[in-house]
């Protein structure tokens, strides 16, 4: 009885505004899949789709993390560091071989989920400040670990890195697979509809009793995990180990991928195939800004506007 | 340091008139957590210092100590601009990239002039910081996401500006501009004498301004605020703005002193501000927080940095190890103090 | 001073306030009172320019004014003291009230020696002595809204609304404000005083206002109105109305004689609860009976684990229950109904399906993945039985209409197979058929053998439907209801009872 009666034309501009939010990020992929088949010459090859899956998967992999903790009213700012953690564990200990060295990169990502999760559901600090001491703190890390630029010669990884199965990249199946994972996860298991409830009500969910702080804790060692396996991915793409540069600035796509992709800062929804496409998105928005001969400088300001754009039209229904 | 000595006396010479309508035991231990808040980056300070000038002969040289000065004070600047976007309970993430890009800015603009070269930075920076001051304020938007998004924004400009970062431009050595960054009064260079003057002036403006009141009561309770018919959206606009002139001028600063405009300079920067302005007992859920504070905050970071050089055998990456520990340790620290005076 | 004239204001499906008169003259305070839904609160914040009214006008000083928003009602010189004192608690006393309008000396800068003697003098005048450099937070709760008033009061403020102020005061912290609202009255100031403590309503108020129903049910001196008769105004009640269905209802039909499934034994909370015991039968409906504030609600969270208690415990079925942890109430077999549906009972956005699954989900589960088959068979029943109206399980509960969401709360509960329920306020704001089916179903449900706590304002629906009534009143039980006694009267009469001598509070 406290609400605020809507007006007929709100409505509408509400259910538009909605539809925009929930399909927009497919429409934008179309259109800019469009633009390029008819102004992009060599973009419909084989080879193009090759490069533009590869070189998305990372990303892809750190946004679905980030879609879990942005589904609980949260955000992980440490995603970008935690790669350079992880490939700076991979390089280190490539010695006992890559299955060991993967390992290791894996449990160090947990371990700083760990370590932000902690900081969120037991201490009560909020997540943005969490997650930024974790970022600060795993990029120090990394780079204490292994200081500059190393190469990685292991024919495994190399293996991982560029080979395919028939004909589709390594990178590409292990994302989608993790996607179809993910999504597996949020919508049939026990976690993803604790993990919804939590972000949608969490006075609610304290008050129908479930787990809220492990369900916390979870989410960020996943998307921990999850970041470390986009270091493992990237290291193995680029054969070699930068912890100074890689993931720096991931943490924006991540989040960019997934608000463009329909999930709303203020949580109690997780959209895995709008995350999916929104990180496409952002690949297609920066080939085609490449391949037109624009500099990176625009593909910059372009992924800025972009996000604004997206958080803005979220707004009005994060206010409802 | 600098600052609020006039609160400090003001506070201390009057135990007396309290009395009546207190909570029973509120008194004591809520004032250790308070004194733990306000003080504790200080005494780190002071422990930190004796330790290194123990520890390393070099460390306590007049030499080491200016040099300390002038590495801190361009960070200072941008630490002080933060302090009153974090007072609000907000966070500029876009610092960094505003550092850079008004450095190149600067450089670019020396050619024509020591005007151009401060003004330039200035207003550009400035234009951006009232767009996120804008968005945030007018448009509701989260402050993270708006910041992070101009620090890509301005990283982009900056790229743009510079030929993809390969072209750096240089400042004529000769220019009362370069003169700013590299000569020296009284032994001590002019970056810190800026420095010093702008943390006076920010100390001021927070405390004894009507407009430092509203800062402090955005933070502190917004609805509130409002209610009490603070101009809310124009205060947050106004700490935006000045935060980023701040890393523009700061930026600048840097450009003189370098004697050119280094394309790569600020990435991580951001943090580095927050962690001193946390470290310094700024809550970051804003309402609370001092000016002086973020000097110390400053000037702790640095020398901790400095005494990781001087471990030869350390790497200098430990710096960031530990400062991501130490905003760890201080996040929980504040959360539970914090927690502790609300309940007593 | 302040009046108003045929106001209305409709929310979607409710209506809030029809044609509503009120008037606060200089020099008055004036009791605003009425149970749950009254429509005190949306006529305050009309009054504060929160809500625009639909109909109806506002006039000040005889010239007709418009609030569109809570600034300009304040500028207009209303101000409001609300429970949660709204002032800035990290800035210190005098910044607080001084704030938008601080002394200022030599190029603007603030004078703060001249900011803190204005302070202290202001809240001496009202007999309030504090340090007024230290931090607001630091103060009592009390003393908080005693600055907020001292604030009201220095811009000017010609009209003071309090709204409920004495909620988390001490008693001696209560006489200060009392004497504080006397001298705003000699003032000449208007007081709006909303509170539901009969004793402070009687000791300060000079005028009352009852709503009820979004209407003006009575308006008058206080003093001509006794306590009895007030109580039945606001609860819309006629004393001695003799129901004749009232006494040869199932009152004591049921077994009084079985052990009780749960005992809560001196159940305190600072300010909220003091010392408050309740013990439930399988079978059997207890009511929560008393004014709102009275403790019922704090009392049914205690229970839940919901919220922290200072002392008292919770035993179920002969074992007792780790306090604080709504985990544990619910395994030991509580569940409870929260009051407020939308924000702590309800996940909008997911849902009737997930909503009803939602803590039952473990058992639900085989190696952390839901079984799906289960769940539909669990919820299919459940939407039968409880005759949810949904599209279909999908839809989401937020698009229901709130009879259909508290089944569905309801379902989410009984999933779980509870045995205790406690329902807090279970037919608030739910439409009269839905309301009907509620009330069968918890009678039903007592039959099966549930032990059932519940809390209503609709004092018809708690007397018709408890076997006892457990009256409430400041955290502390003051009288129990058995048999030939659960009626109406004797409700009203427990709650309007004057303390007898020295009560502590």
């Amino acid at each position: 009885m406290t609400e605020l009666s809507l007006a007929p034309g709100a409505v509408d501009r509400d259910r538009a505004l909605r539809l925009l939010q929930d399909y927009g990020v497919y429409g934008g992929v179309l259109a800019l899949l469009l633009f390029n088949f008819v102004f992009t010459p060599h973009f419909a090859s084989a080879e193009n789709f090759r490069t533009q899956a590869v070189q998305v998967a990372p990303v892809l992999i750190v946004a679905l993390g980030m879609a879990l903790a942005i589904g609980t009213e949260g955000v992980d700012l440490s995603v970008g560091s935690v790669m350079a953690l992880s490939t700076s564990l991979l390089s280190l200990y490539l010695g006992y071989g890559p299955w060991t060295a993967t390992l290791i990169a894996v449990a160090g990502g947990v371990v700083a989920g760990l370590a932000s999760g902690a900081l969120v559901a037991f201490v009560g600090v909020q997540p943005i400040v969490a997650t930024l001491a974790s970022m600060v703190a795993a990029r120090g890390l990394a780079l204490v670990l292994l200081p500059q630029l190393k190469d990685v010669h292991d024919p495994g990884l190399a293996a991982l890195g560029s080979g395919d199965v028939l004909g589709v990249p390594h990178l590409a199946l292990i994302a989608a697979a993790l996607a179809l994972l993910v999504a597996f996860v949020v919508r049939r298991s026990t976690f993803g509809r604790q993990l919804l409830a939590i972000g949608d009500s969490r006075p609610a969910a304290r008050l129908a009793g479930l787990p809220v702080r492990r369900v916390l804790v979870v989410v960020y060692v996943c998307s921990g995990a999850l970041a470390a396996i986009a270091g493992v991915l990237a290291t193995a793409r680029l054969t070699a180990s930068d912890p100074t540069s890689l993931g720096t600035l991931m943490e924006l796509s991540a989040i960019t991928a997934v608000v463009v992709g329909g999930t709303p800062l203020s949580g109690g929804r997780v959209r895995i195939g709008g995350t999916v496409a929104g990180a496409v998105l952002i690949q297609l928005l920066t080939t085609t800004l490449v391949k037109h001969d624009l500099p990176p400088s625009w593909t910059q300001i372009a992924q800025a506007v972009v996000i604004v754009a997206a958080v803005y039209a979220a707004r009005e229904r994060g206010k409802r | 340091m600098t600052t609020d000595t006039g609160e400090a006396t003001m506070r201390t010479e009057t135990p007396a008139a309290r009395a009546g309508d207190e909570p029973p035991g509120a008194s004591r231990s809520e004032r250790l957590s308070a004194l733990a808040q306000q003080h504790g980056a200080l005494v780190t300070l002071v422990i930190a210092v004796i330790v290194a000038s123990l520890g390393f002969d070099t460390f306590l040289t007049g030499d080491n100590l200016k040099n300390m000065a002038l590495s801190s004070a361009f960070l200072a600047v941008v630490a002080l601009g933060m302090t009153f976007v974090v007072v609000t309970g907000g966070i500029d993430l876009s610092v960094g990239s505003l550092f850079a890009l008004g450095g190149v800015l600067a450089a670019w603009g020396s050619q024509y002039g020591t005007a151009v070269a401060l003004l330039l930075p200035l207003a550009v920076c400035g234009l951006v910081g009232l767009l996120n001051g804008l968005l945030i304020a007018r448009s509701g938007l989260a402050p993270f996401i708006v910041t992070l998004a101009a620090m890509l924004g301005a990283r982009g400009v900056l790229l743009a500006l510079t030929d993809e970062g390969s072209r750096t431009y240089l400042v004529d050595k000769d220019t009362f501009f370069a003169g700013l960054g590299q000569d020296s009064l009284l032994g001590v260079g002019v970056p810190v004498w800026i420095t010093l003057v702008l943390f006076v002036l920010g100390a001021v403006v927070l405390r004894r301004t009507r407009f430092g009141q509203y800062v402090y009561a955005v933070g502190g309770n917004e609805d509130a605020a409002a209610l009490m018919g603070a101009p809310v959206a124009r205060t947050k606009v106004a700490v935006y703005t000045l935060s980023a002139l701040c890393a523009g001028l700061a930026g600048a600063l840097n450009a003189a002193w370098l004697l050119s405009g280094v394309t790569i300079l600020g990435s991580g920067m951001e943090l580095e501000a927050i962690s001193a302005v946390v470290i310094g007992g700024t809550l970051l859920t804003g309402g609370f927080g001092f000016i002086s504070g973020s000097l110390v905050g400053v000037a702790l970071l640095k020398v901790i940095q400095n005494v990781i050089n001087q471990i030869g055998s350390l790497d200098s990456a430990y710096q960031q190890v530990v400062s991501g520990a130490f905003l760890a340790v201080v996040v929980v620290a504040q959360t539970w103090l914090g927690r502790r005076r609300r309940v007593l | 001073m302040l009046t108003v004239t045929g106001l209305c204001k409709t929310f979607p499906g409710v209506r809030a306030l029809s044609e509503v008169d009120f008037t606060a003259r200089a020099g008055e305070v004036h009791a605003l009172v009425g149970e749950n839904g009254a429509g005190k609160s949306t006529l305050i914040k009309v009054l504060t320019g929160v809500y625009q009214p639909d109909a109806g006008e506002l006039s000040c000083d005889g010239s007709q004014v418009r609030f569109a928003t809570p600034l300009q009602a304040q500028q207009a010189g209303i101000s409001t003291i609300y429970q949660e004192v709204n002032l800035v608690p990290l800035m210190s006393v005098a910044r607080n009230l001084f704030l938008g309008r601080e002394p200022r000396g030599r190029l603007g800068l603030i004078d703060f020696r001249r900011m803190h003697r204005a302070a202290e003098d202001t809240l001496r005048a009202m007999g309030i002595r504090v340090d007024v450099r230290r931090p607001l937070r630091e103060l009592g709760v009390g003393a908080q809204q005693m600055v907020a008033l001292a604030r009201a009061v220095a811009v000017d403020a010609r009209v003071v609304i309090m709204d409920e102020p004495t909620s988390s005061l001490e008693p001696r912290e209560v006489r200060t404000l009392f004497g504080v609202i006397r001298t705003l009255r000699e003032r000449g100031i208007a007081v709006i005083y909303v509170s539901h403590r009969m004793d402070e309503l009687y000791e300060i108020c000079d005028a009352v206002t009852v709503l009820r129903d979004g209407r003006v049910v009575h308006t008058g001196r206080l003093a001509e109105l006794d306590r009895l008769r007030l109580v039945a105004l606001m609860l819309g009640r006629e004393i001695g109305e003799v129901r004749e269905e009232g006494l040869t209802k199932f009152t004591g039909s049921r077994d009084t004689a079985a052990r009780p499934v749960l005992e809560a034994e001196g159940l305190r909370i600072r300010h909220q609860l003091d010392g408050v015991s309740v013990s439930l039968r399988p079978g059997e409906v207890v009511g929560l009976g008393g004014l709102l504030g009275s403790g019922r609600s704090e009392t049914a969270k205690a229970i839940a684990g919901a919220v922290p208690v200072d002392g008292g415990r919770v035993v179920v079925a002969g074992e007792p229950v780790r306090a604080g942890s709504t985990a544990a109430a619910i395994r030991a077999g509580i569940s409870l109904l929260p009051e407020d549906r939308k924000t702590e009972g309800i996940v909008p956005g997911l849902s009737v399906r997930e909503n009803i699954a939602l803590a039952a989900l473990p058992g639900l589960s085989r190696f952390g993945l839901v079984d799906d088959a289960r769940v539909d068979r669990i919820v299919d029943t459940f939407m039968k039985r409880l005759r949810i109206k949904a599209a279909g399980p999908h839809q989401k509960v937020g698009e229901l209409s709130g009879g259909n969401q508290q089944k569905v709360l309801l379902a989410r509960w009984l999933a779980l197979h509870p045995k205790v329920l406690l329902l807090d306020e279970p037919t608030r704001g739910i439409d009269v058929g839905a309301k009907a089916e509620v009330q069968a179903l918890v009678d039903e449900l007592a039959d099966d053998g549930l032990a059932v706590l519940l809390i209503s304002s609709d004092t018809e629906e708690l007397i018709e439907g408890s076997d006892r009534v457990v009256v409430l009143k400041d955290g502390a039980v003051v009288r129990e209801l058995t048999g030939d006694a659960v009626t109406e009267d004797e409700l009203m009469r427990a709650i309007a009872a004057v303390p007898a001598g020295g009560h502590d509070d």
